[in-house]
């Protein structure tokens, strides 16, 4: 007797029964009930197998995504009342943006910070400034995420330190850490040590996470610096994934088993101004994921082989000229983030092109994003543009556009796609990939080939006043200063002191995990600076050799 | 001979997209073109303009901390005895321009300027210097 073979409808429809939904109609506005998800039954589902069409199979329905909106500036204090603004207007995560000091490790009394203290995100120098940061705020409730990469494991230390103290066990913590290092020598520019010595920390930090903190993702491996520094969709696609395979293969040869630490990466994508473009890219990274964790890395666990990411709206497409223009680009851009499936998203402020938003620019950024979420009723049908004659086909060609990408680093690397992505950066081939493109781009523009609202075209209104604008003083970067040297007076430079000399002597060993000696120098109220200045005595510093 | 341009990032700001499209639009203009790399200081740039003997400097700044620094770039080169012009490129607010001229700052080309707006902005500054 022949066994009846379920449909590929009938497996999703088990998984979606058993889901939890939210508490909505999911019809038209003229009352036309909607299916979960729409296709023919032996075709893909969302939740199924290489997840084209989604990670889950009830999506939105069962959970809207995070509303997460990036914000960091002047001082912890400063930041922590932002935070508390953002929750109280119904954000339901929070993204921290550290300043540039703080990006590159270095503290607000070194002389190269001059001007920079809390101008593009929040000052931190110490576990004092952290505590700051969070106070008051419930981090086993809501999830964080940070932005931040070469001394990624020095402030999530930091982080780490201060919830417990606040009576957050570590375990119980939930959110991201950036900690994405390959993109930074590739686009983003953040970068202290060189490749391989900052590799290392990212292993002890997905180590140290998959031991310890199983809510927790040790990466966001970003795709968005890479476009905003100019790469097309398809590089976005390709070098983003090409890293994620890099970062596998970093944790699988430190010897740990790719289902024990492949669940807790997640993904991050620039939300472009080409709408379909956009949602094939989503679509292809999901299948191109899933395909090579499953294949090539012998994942066996779905959570493995889902790829989930957060989207951010596209900063460079946004114009200084005639700025609340840059609300409806941003509402397109959202949009195509939802449609293509995003678990997490953060809206631009129409400002940004000029400054760190105001309260009120950021405030309709978020607006917009729950404009989509409650009034177009696009989060009941799950991948509604799925088996799209155009999208299907664009989503296989960036599929296919992106393995050729994949070949060539394959090649570089012997084999191996973390040498591949290393070498990458050594060569330069990312870089000037990247440069070669925002180049391209940049002709079309000027030869009128490509039009952008206000800037070659639709000039009329380029010359009223310019909205009002957030200013940041300098009296933040001279409190921060006080704030350090008050916490530098008061602390037990013995203990400081040693602290660092175990971060030393661990530093030089690579087969130690550095993450508990991190921690415990922060306790003792060792400064960024400090621990980064350590361990460069040991890793030296990495140059780049500029391509123009 | 063409006319050299030192283009320099300052500071810690490592978005290099603008300057090294600018770089390429300067060439294509048929200036000469010499990029510093990242993570300079004011003192750093002011040398290597005396050194490199250039025409202009041009400042790439998208950090907001242009007005400390640009200002600073000036005064270090003028402390060396030379009157090389710095151009400053990249984010920076309208209520922040007379402050930058005040400074010495010879030009400023905001988003969304054209690739001939840049060239005949640098061309205007190095006739100016000239005069």
């Amino acid at each position: 007797m022949a066994t009846h073979q379920p449909s590929n409808r009938e497996l999703w429809e088990a998984v979606f029964d058993a889901s939890t939904l939210r508490d909505a109609d999911f019809q038209t506005m003229s009352g036309i009930p909607l299916e979960p998800v729409y296709g023919p039954d032996d075709g893909e589902f969302p939740g199924q197998f290489p997840y084209t069409r989604g990670p889950y199979a009830s999506m939105y329905r069962s959970r809207l995504w995070t509303m997460r909106m990036f914000a960091g500036f002047g001082t912890a204090d400063d930041t922590n009342w932002r935070f508390k603004e953002i929750i109280k207007a119904g954000g339901t995560g929070l993204s921290t943006a550290f300043d540039m000091p703080t990006l590159l490790g270095i503290d607000s009394d070194d002389a190269m910070a001059l001007g920079e203290v809390g101008r593009c995100g929040v000052a931190i120098d110490t576990i004092a400034d952290m505590e700051d940061l969070y106070s008051g705020i419930d981090l086993g409730e809501i999830t964080t995420s940070m932005t931040i990469n070469s001394p990624a494991a020095v402030i999530f230390a930091m982080f780490v330190a201060q919830a417990e103290r606040a009576g957050t066990p570590r375990a119980h913590l939930g959110g991201t850490l950036q900690n994405d290092i390959l993109k930074e020598y590739q686009a983003q520019k953040e970068f202290v040590f060189p490749p391989r010595q900052s590799m290392r920390l990212v292993r002890d930090t997905i180590d140290f996470t998959a031991a310890e903190m199983p809510r927790w993702h040790s990466i966001s491996i970003s795709g968005y610096h890479i476009r905003e520094a100019g790469s097309t969709a398809v590089e976005e696609l390709a070098f983003t994934l090409a890293n994620g395979f890099a970062y596998v293969e970093l944790a699988m040869q430190a010897g740990l088993p790719v289902d024990t630490f492949a669940p807790r990466l997640s993904f991050f994508f620039n939300a472009h101004i080409d709408f379909f473009e956009e949602i094939a890219k989503y679509r292809a990274a999901r299948r191109i994921w899933a395909r090579w964790m499953k294949e090539r890395y012998g994942a066996a666990h779905e959570r493995s082989m889902q790829l989930r990411f957060h989207c951010q709206t596209a900063g460079v497409s946004l114009t200084a000229q005639q700025p609340e223009v840059n609300i409806v680009r941003t509402a397109i851009e959202a949009l195509a983030g939802v449609l293509g499936g995003a678990q997490s998203l953060h809206t631009n402020s129409m400002d940004e092109a000029m400054a760190l938003p105001t309260e009120k620019a950021a405030r309709i950024a978020l607006r917009t994003q729950q404009v989509i979420a409650n009034e177009t009723n696009v989060t009941h049908v799950a991948d509604p543009l799925g088996g799209s004659y155009f999208l299907e086909a664009l989503t296989d060609e960036m599929e296919a556009q992106a393995e050729h990408l994949f070949g060539y680093l394959h090649q570089l690397g012997d084999g191996s796609m973390l040498e591949g992505a290393i070498k990458g950066i050594e060569e330069n081939w990312f870089q000037g990939k990247i440069a070669d493109s925002a180049y391209d781009l940049e002709r079309q523009l000027n030869a009128g080939r490509r039009i952008t609202v206000g800037v070659n075209a639709y000039t009329e209104g380029n010359d009223e006043a310019q909205i009002d604008l957030l200013k940041i003083t300098t009296e933040d970067e001279s409190r921060q200063r006080k704030r350090l040297d008050q916490v530098r007076h008061d602390r037990d430079q013995h203990a400081v002191d040693s602290a660092l000399e175990r971060i030393r002597t661990e530093a030089a060993d690579s087969s130690v995990n550095l993450m508990p000696a991190l921690i415990d120098a922060v306790k003792v109220y060792a400064t960024l600076g400090e621990i980064m200045g350590t361990m460069e005595s040991e890793f030296g510093r990495h140059v780049e050799v500029p391509v123009i | 001979m063409s006319e050299r341009i030192l283009i320099a990032k300052v500071g810690l700001d490592g978005h290099d997209r603008g300057i090294k499209v600018v770089a390429r639009i300067l060439r294509d203009a048929g200036f000469e073109v010499i990029y510093t790399g990242l993570f300079q200081t004011p003192q750093t740039v002011a040398a290597a303009a005396v050194d490199e003997d250039v025409d202009a400097i041009g400042l790439s700044m998208l950090s907001g901390a242009h007005m400390t620094l640009a200002p600073l770039v000036v005064e270090a080169v003028r402390k060396l005895g030379s009157e090389i012009p710095v151009i400053l490129g990249g984010i920076v607010p309208d209520h922040d321009l007379d402050q930058l001229t005040a400074a010495g700052i010879a030009a400023v080309l905001t988003p969304g300027a054209t690739a001939v707006e840049i060239a005949t902005e640098v061309r205007a500054v190095l006739d100016r210097a000239n005069t």
